[in-house]
């Protein structure tokens, strides 16, 4: 469970003052499957940054699972990003020259724990690609690779998947494929939460939050 | 993140950029292989020149004239044989004197004839000196003392004269006159190669036969009183003892400089290896500027490596990673640079010090050189030590980089 409550982000431009975030309030449900949408400025990017403990917020609080994230320090952090969230890209963001299980391995290294090789595997048998993991990413069809980056995101056991245009550098049919995927991992009982500009993907949440202006306008 | 991934990590990124890795190494490599030279060649040029002193004898003070510099006389002659009578007897803490006089006569052997250096020498000369009989005997009292003409030959000039002969027994002329070989010495060796060419006769004999200046009104001089000296903690008190002894029996007046020179082997030694120690030095200094250079070259590549990989650290920030095990990432694989360099130099340097060996050996130069444990380990640790201060900076600005802004990086 997610809890944001009058979450504010400024940037400092120079002498000027942005506000990306003009208090924002809401709660995501264990479970639930969100989407985020609005133009771009709308604030986003730096929402999900938020959510997903890269950045903090310059005033307002943030509970995940109970905890009160804004008040951790750096290493804090990075250890709830290790174990609490998986971060999904529209650039895949998987470490070239590197196996798909040697990729998905990846944040089981942060976290120090034993049979990596095995939860990797685990992880790729879920999103169907237990033939592909000695390939390399530039080896694998960008749906491929989408579908790996799941599998890092699935491997830690996190309390919710935060995918930023999941779908952005892929094709329709392919999209959908990954849809479906993200669908059924929350009818398993994940969180997700999408970040997207496109209705159709916006369409397979089961709620839509719209920002403008760094404000929740619908939600 | 536990350490064995963090090398992992590391090596991985090492493998993945071969090419670029044994480049950046390449400067370690060529300043410790240069290290490990210097320090090995320059430690067998040390012993080489220690046992060439140690072949002159040990504990020994040699008495010369006043260098003949500003008088104008060359070889002054101001030491007589009562001078090395009067060492002999009246100093506590010299062991043994041996006064040498020399001068060139010409020495025929059958058809052979050649000028060389005639040694008039006492029997004592060969315990103090060191000479070692290779064939036949040394000078002995009673040859001594009975003025005989016989002559013990230098390896180098007995081989001249003789060539696989056995000189002993033979007859030869020095200056005129005849005598008998009775003994040749060993070589002296490196360095004192000069003393193989001289012929070695009996000092009582020398002056009655072959001298020359030597004889006059103020009696026999010597060019040289080797002075063996108890133990190596006297030879301060001895020499100060000979300068006493010789002041007083030349009449030297309080004031006065000396008419002689007192020098221990050990004193000249100490220079001679103090100043290889600080040529090594200086030498070793030089090589070690590449590894100065290789250290730069590797802070230039992992500057490099940090900013191509910024996608890569933002990623590795987003699912877990501290800014420690970043650092610790880039660190070890500057480490790592630095001591796969060292090892490789380390060899390399191996290497070279054996086939400069075998070079040397071959071309008659009987040199030892083997890479001392101490010169590895240094090569070790600063290689290292490069590795991690050239590694510092670079992995300091990726641990500190922000990961939003790096996972957007183009």
């Amino acid at each position: 469970m997610l809890e944001l409550e009058n979450i504010t982000k400024v940037y400092k431009a120079g002498q000027t003052e942005v506000h990306a975030l003009r208090g924002i309030s809401c709660r995501i449900e264990s479970g639930e499957m969100v989407s985020i949408v609005g133009p771009s400025g709308s604030g986003k990017s730096t929402l999900m940054n938020i959510i997903g403990c890269l950045d903090k917020p310059t005033s307002g609080n943030y509970r995940l699972d109970g905890v009160e994230v804004d008040k951790l320090n750096d290493n804090q952090l990075a250890e709830i990003r290790n174990r609490k969230i998986g971060f999904v890209f529209q650039s895949f963001n998987l470490l070239s020259r590197t196996t798909a299980l040697a990729n998905v391995e990846l944040p089981l290294v942060y976290s120090g724990v034993r049979n990596r090789r095995q939860r990797a595997l685990q992880g790729l048998e879920a999103v169907g690609l237990a033939h592909r993991i000695t390939h390399n990413p530039s080896e694998l069809a960008g749906g491929e690779q989408q579908r790996v980056a799941i599998a890092r995101a699935l491997v830690n056991n996190p309390s919710l998947i935060l995918a930023d245009e999941p779908t952005g550098n892929l094709d329709t049919r392919t999209s959908q494929e990954i849809m479906l995927i993200f669908k059924r991992l929350n009818e398993q009982g994940m969180t997700i939460i999408l970040v997207t500009h496109e209705p159709d993907i916006a369409a397979y949440t089961q709620r839509t939050i719209k920002l403008r202006d760094g404000r929740i306008e619908a939600s | 993140m536990k350490l064995w991934d963090c090398f992992a990590t590391a090596l991985r990124a090492l493998l993945n950029n071969k090419l670029r890795s044994v480049l950046t190494m390449l400067g370690i490599m060529i300043g410790v292989a240069a290290v490990i030279a210097v320090l090995s060649l320059g430690r067998a040029q040390t012993s080489v020149v220690e046992q060439a002193f140690a072949t002159l004898g040990s504990n020994l003070i040699y008495v010369m004239p006043r260098e003949a510099g500003v008088g104008g006389m060359v070889g002054e002659a101001t030491l007589t044989v009562e001078d090395a009578e009067a060492i002999a007897r009246h100093a506590p803490s010299v062991r043994k004197v041996a006064p040498t006089a020399q001068t060139y006569a010409q020495v025929v052997a059958g058809s052979e004839r050649l000028n060389s250096l005639i040694a008039g020498i006492t029997p004592e000369a060969e315990s103090v000196s060191n000479y070692v009989v290779a064939q036949g005997s040394f000078i002995t009292d009673s040859s001594y003392r009975a003025r005989s003409r016989v002559a013990v030959l230098g390896s180098e000039i007995a081989r001249t004269l003789f060539g696989e002969m056995d000189p002993t027994g033979q007859t030869i002329r020095i200056g005129g006159r005849q005598f008998q070989v009775i003994g040749v010495l060993e070589s002296r060796g490196m360095g004192f190669g000069v003393e193989d060419l001289r012929v070695y006769i009996p000092l009582s004999t020398f002056y009655v036969t072959v001298a020359g200046a030597q004889v006059s009104s103020r009696g026999n001089s010597v060019d040289m009183i080797s002075v063996q000296v108890k133990s190596s903690s006297e030879l301060q008190s001895a020499k100060q003892e000979i300068t006493a002894i010789l002041r007083s029996t030349h009449g030297i007046r309080e004031g006065e400089s000396n008419d002689f020179r007192v020098i221990s082997v050990e004193s000249v030694a100490r220079q001679v290896t103090q100043v290889l120690g600080i040529l090594q030095l200086i030498l070793a200094g030089i090589a070690g500027i590449s590894l100065l250079v290789g250290g730069i070259g590797i802070m230039n590549i992992m500057l490099v490596s940090v900013t191509e990989r910024i996608r890569e650290i933002g990623l590795r920030k987003a699912v877990g990673a501290k800014r420690r095990d970043i650092l610790v990432q880039f660190l070890i694989e500057a480490a790592t640079l630095g001591v796969c360099g060292g090892a490789v130099g380390v060899g390399l340097g191996w290497v070279i010090v054996k086939v400069m060996s075998i070079v040397a050996t071959s071309a008659g130069f009987p040199f030892v050189a083997v890479v001392p444990g101490y010169a590895i380990a240094l090569a070790a640790g600063v290689s290292i030590f490069i590795g991690l201060v050239s590694g510092l900076y670079p992995a300091v600005r990726a641990a500190r980089l922000d990961p939003i802004e790096s996972l957007r990086h183009e």
